[in-house]
């Protein structure tokens, strides 16, 4: 088949970018997305142009690291994938394909369609953490955890950090993310101790980190490729109040 | 060079309580005037950095992805074993020291393995402490699945995103050392060098991949925690960027590299489609738990199918192999990876395979559906078979899955002491990119326990008996001759592999190198496909150094360059591995020479004259590898040949 892409390109954070077009014949519908890209690099090296940088790793859904935003949507139009997962068969011969990096003040682009996404790192590290040091566990059996619990713990656990729920957002709010890594350890025995102080810690660096309020549009959890449910943002609005009014800390 | 493995004396069982006891403690107050490099932060790179700090030491650590959460770790689906025998099924520390080593078709260090089936438990027990959501029974115990090579139930999982969890959690604890300011974190940023001066490991090299600024690191201990080097055959289950540039350079540097021809070939993956294909996706193997494997008995019903004349589920019972079950029958579908590898591609070769390319076996679920019911199969395999279907395009709960052997996994790596230490004092290398515990084939869920084992539980003690005899002051300042020296390296290199500014993108000399690999160095290999291939290698150096096309330059994010180096010490391990395939006159494990196989097709090892671990030793470009020879003893297992029969 043959498509028409248009690409965003920027060389960095310090230049403009814009959207440059390309057009490649003889994609087969088999390939993925990220290996329609490859053949586009390799056609620009032969040509001596720069290829578009773009992130990627596993290239099997589970790393979170591609990150394009495509024909106006994240990870593009499959419903519960990321953008490595995208197979050319979800698109028709002949048709443009717009490929933006993710948008949000914090995800700066590093270049062309590469956004920095550290700010999801400073989030964790504010609290999303059980306080254990190696050695110090007990037996792993002691504590029974209903299934039901465990489950609803790694519905929340899923989350690769890919952020297309900041992107999908009007106002590039990380709640979907946030709440999630609150919500897995707030449901858990083992999350108890610190779990107002981790509400707490983790969403005012989620607020010093320049991402947007929620305004609960639920679009974060449509374009989520782990599908995280919105009831986790429920439950950190609950974690958080409840942190606030017994508050000790921040 | 005589190679040291410093397993302690004493009975098996003892060895490691006696070992932590002898070894020389840094005292607590001490600790921080000692700072430590940790490059890498998948399973064992991530659990090492955070157990560190939280003793107190300095650590930074390096990764090449965006974020240490995204280590190739995180693609682990299947288990973690441990030797918590919660099943009652008969399972001990020795059951699973012992199936570890027969698995690894003995040529693994009994000491090492007995001490990873050792504190196999105390991982689990650390792992849910951080709050790994793992699978439970409905009581609200931790529950478990069995795994090949096995015949106890040991195997603990989180669906079918185990390392994520194990992965996650070793992250959060390192981002709460990250948060204490005991851990420096270094992303985008890629070790290129190793520095070594009088003798010990004194620092690194790095580029940071967003504006290419090549940087110096000091540290008093330096471990390597950088993975597995799968990717050098092109096509793997491997994430794109997994490479082995960290251990090659650090190899040229006079650390030797073990068995580098031991790498596994995992027989449950998704098979190749087209020429454009950049990687290959694993299906767990805990598929092969419920999954039956088979093609058709006939090779006229194979084309059919091939053909689109006929679909698998036409075939009757009558006419279906299958095949493992048929030659294994006391561990059928689950016989360990390399037998069921060679067993799938023995019967393609045969004209019997299906698909397409005829490279490919069935993967049925039709029984165990009918047996345990749609849903608790959706249950256990459901987002597998999500991921089956969004690749190929069909439905496994109606058609068999088409399955193929890839490579995985890789059990040679830099040769380390009974102290993961390698041959460089002061540097170390854990996990997957060290060669200590699997011997020429690895059991599943296994990786994963020993990034872990460690990383949280080996490595906390050992490096401190290093770090107390050189003492604190024993460090050289990045400002010295030997760093600055060691950066212009770096930037030659760069520089040339920038200006040669040929006509073929790295690529392709990636994939061309792939494919030598997997012809003659993969499942099966031959004396002559070993000489072949060496020459084809050293053909293939000399045109990539002076024809391969970097586009860019170093002062910015350049992913062709990264690539172009990642590719460049591929080729030279490719030629390391063809020397170590032809070296071992034998077959063992995922080693399997066909001049040394029974005539039923089977491995015949020998151990009169290959119980021993290969190391090789680095002695300049274009000269040969020097071969050194550390012996395998085994005091408390039967050296038997292994039988899955
Ligand atoms: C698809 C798949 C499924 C698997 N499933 C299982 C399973 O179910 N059970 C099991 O036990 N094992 C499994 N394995 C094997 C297991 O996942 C790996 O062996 C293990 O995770 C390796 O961990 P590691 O910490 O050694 O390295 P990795 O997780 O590969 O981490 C390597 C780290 O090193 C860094 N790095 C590398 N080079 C450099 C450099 N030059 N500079 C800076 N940083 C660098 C990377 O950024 C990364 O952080 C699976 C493997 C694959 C491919
Ligand atoms: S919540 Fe979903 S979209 Fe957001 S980072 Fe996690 S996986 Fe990605
Ligand atoms: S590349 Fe890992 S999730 Fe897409």
């Amino acid at each position: 088949m043959k498509v028409n892409l248009k690409v965003w390109r920027q060389k960095n954070n310090n230049t403009a970018g814009k959207l440059v077009e390309y057009s490649l014949d003889n994609i087969s519908p088999d390939m993925s997305f990220l290996e329609m890209f490859d053949v586009l690099n390799a056609e620009l090296i032969r040509k001596g142009d720069e290829p578009v940088a773009f992130d990627h790793d596993c290239r099997e859904g589970i790393c979170g690291m591609c990150s394009m935003y495509i024909n106006g949507r994240a990870h593009g139009p499959q419903t519960g994938a990321t953008t490595c997962q995208l197979h050319m068969r979800s698109f028709s011969d002949g048709d443009t394909i717009v490929v933006e990096p993710w948008r949000a003040r914090a995800f700066p682009v590093i270049k062309d369609l590469m956004v920095d996404r550290t700010a999801f790192d400073r989030v964790v590290q504010a609290g999303g953490y059980v306080s254990v040091n190696t050695g110090s566990a007990p037996d792993a059996n002691e504590i029974a955890i209903p299934r039901t619990i465990a489950d609803e713990a790694m519905d929340a656990a899923q989350c690769i950090g890919c952020g297309a729920c900041v992107a999908a957002c009007k106002n590039a709010s990380a709640m979907l993310f946030v709440s999630a890594k609150v919500s897995h350890m707030a449901v858990l025995p083992q999350g108890q101790a610190e779990r107002k102080i981790r509400a707490e810690r983790m969403v005012a660096q989620m607020d010093a980190e320049g991402f947007g309020a929620c305004s609960f549009t639920g679009a974060c959890s449509v374009e989520c490729p782990k599908s995280i449910s919105l009831d986790h943002i429920a439950r950190m609005n609950r974690e958080y109040l409840g942190a606030k009014l017994t508050s000790e800390n921040v | 060079m005589k190679l040291e493995a410093k397993i302690p004396e004493g009975p098996l069982a003892e060895k490691w309580a006696r070992h932590k006891f002898g070894l020389k403690l840094v005292n607590p107050a001490n600790k921080r005037k000692y700072d430590i490099i940790v490059v890498g932060t998948g399973l064992a790179g991530a659990s090492a950095a955070a157990s560190l700090a939280e003793l107190g030491y300095n650590v930074k650590a390096f990764c090449f992805q965006d974020s240490p959460r995204r280590a190739h770790s995180i693609a682990a689906q299947g288990g973690i074993n441990a030797a918590k025998n919660y099943q009652n099924d008969g399972d001990s520390v020795f059951r699973l020291f012992y199936d570890t080593i027969k698995g690894g078709d003995y040529r693994a260090r009994e000491g090492n393995v007995y001490r990873l089936a050792e504190v196999s438990v105390n991982i689990i027990d650390q792992c849910v402490a951080q709050g790994v959501p793992f699978a439970r029974e409905y009581g609200g115990l931790l529950a478990n699945r069995s795994f090949g090579g096995a015949q106890v139930s040991r195997t603990f999982y989180a669906r079918g995103q185990t390392g994520q969890q194990l992965l996650l959690g070793a992250y959060s604890a390192l981002s709460r050392q990250v948060a204490n300011g005991k851990v420096k974190l270094y992303p985008r940023t890629e070790m290129l060098d190793l520095v070594v001066e009088g003798g010990k490991a004194r620092g690194i090299i790095t580029r940071n991949l967003v504006t290419g600024k090549i940087e110096s690191h000091s540290a008093h201990a330096v471990l390597l925690c950088t993975g597995g080097y799968g990717n050098v055959f092109y096509l793997s289950t491997n994430a794109m960027g997994s490479n082995v540039t960290a251990a090659w350079r650090a190899h040229k540097h006079g650390a030797l590299f073990a068995n580098p021809c031991f790498t596994q070939i995992h027989p449950t993956c998704i098979p190749v489609k087209g020429d454009y294909q950049s990687k290959l996706t694993l299906m767990s193997e805990s598929l092969r738990n419920d999954g039956r494997v088979w093609v058709p008995k006939r090779k006229e019903d194979s084309e059919k199918i091939r053909k689109g004349l006929m679909k698998p589920t036409d075939l009757k019972e009558e006419d279906r192999d299958y095949f493992l079950e048929r030659r294994y029958p006391s561990f059928g579908n689950l016989v360990p990876r390399d037998v069921a590898s060679r067993n799938a591609k023995y019967v393609c070769d045969e004209g019997r395979g299906v698909s397409k390319t005829g490279l490919a076996v069935y993967l049925d679920f039709a029984d165990a559906i009918k047996r345990d019911g749609r849903k608790t199969i959706e249950a256990k395999y459901g987002n597998l078979f999500e991921m089956y279907e969004k690749i190929v395009d069909d439905n496994p709960y109606e058609t068999p899955m088409m399955i193929y052997p890839a490579v995985h996994y890789t059990m040679g790596g830099l040769w380390v002491d009974y102290n993961l230490m390698t041959t460089i004092p002061g540097l170390y290398a854990l996990g997957e990119a060290n060669f200590s515990d699997h011997g020429a084939n690895r059991l599943g869920a296994s990786a994963l326990m020993q990034g872990l084992a460690d990383g949280y539980f080996v490595i906390p003690y050992t490096v401190g008996d290093y770090l107390a005899t050189i003492g604190p002051a024993d460090k050289v300042s990045v400002d010295s001759p030997v760093f600055k020296q060691a950066e212009q390296r770096v930037q030659d290199q760069i520089q040339r592999l920038l200006s040669i500014n040929g006509t073929t993108p790295v690529d392709e000399y990636h994939r061309k190198l792939g494919l030598i690999m997997w012809d003659y160095c993969g499942m099966s290999r031959t004396e002559e496909g070993l000489k072949k291939a060496k020459k084809m290698i050293q053909e293939l150096k000399a045109e990539f150094w002076s024809n391969v096309k970097v586009t860019g330059d170093n002062e910015e994010m350049n992913q062709t360059l990264e690539q172009a180096g990642r590719v460049a010490d591929f080729i030279e391990l490719g030629e390391l591995m063809v020397d170590d395939a032809l070296n071992r006159n034998e077959s063992c494990g995922g080693h399997f020479r066909e001049e040394y196989s029974t005539e039923d097709g089977e491995a015949k090892r020998d151990d009169e004259n290959y119980a021993y671990v290969a190391a090789w030793e680095y002695k300049g470009e274009n000269q040969p590898a020097v071969l050194h020879k550390e012996d395998l003893v085994f005091e408390n297992v039967k050296l038997t040949q292994r039988s899955y029969k």
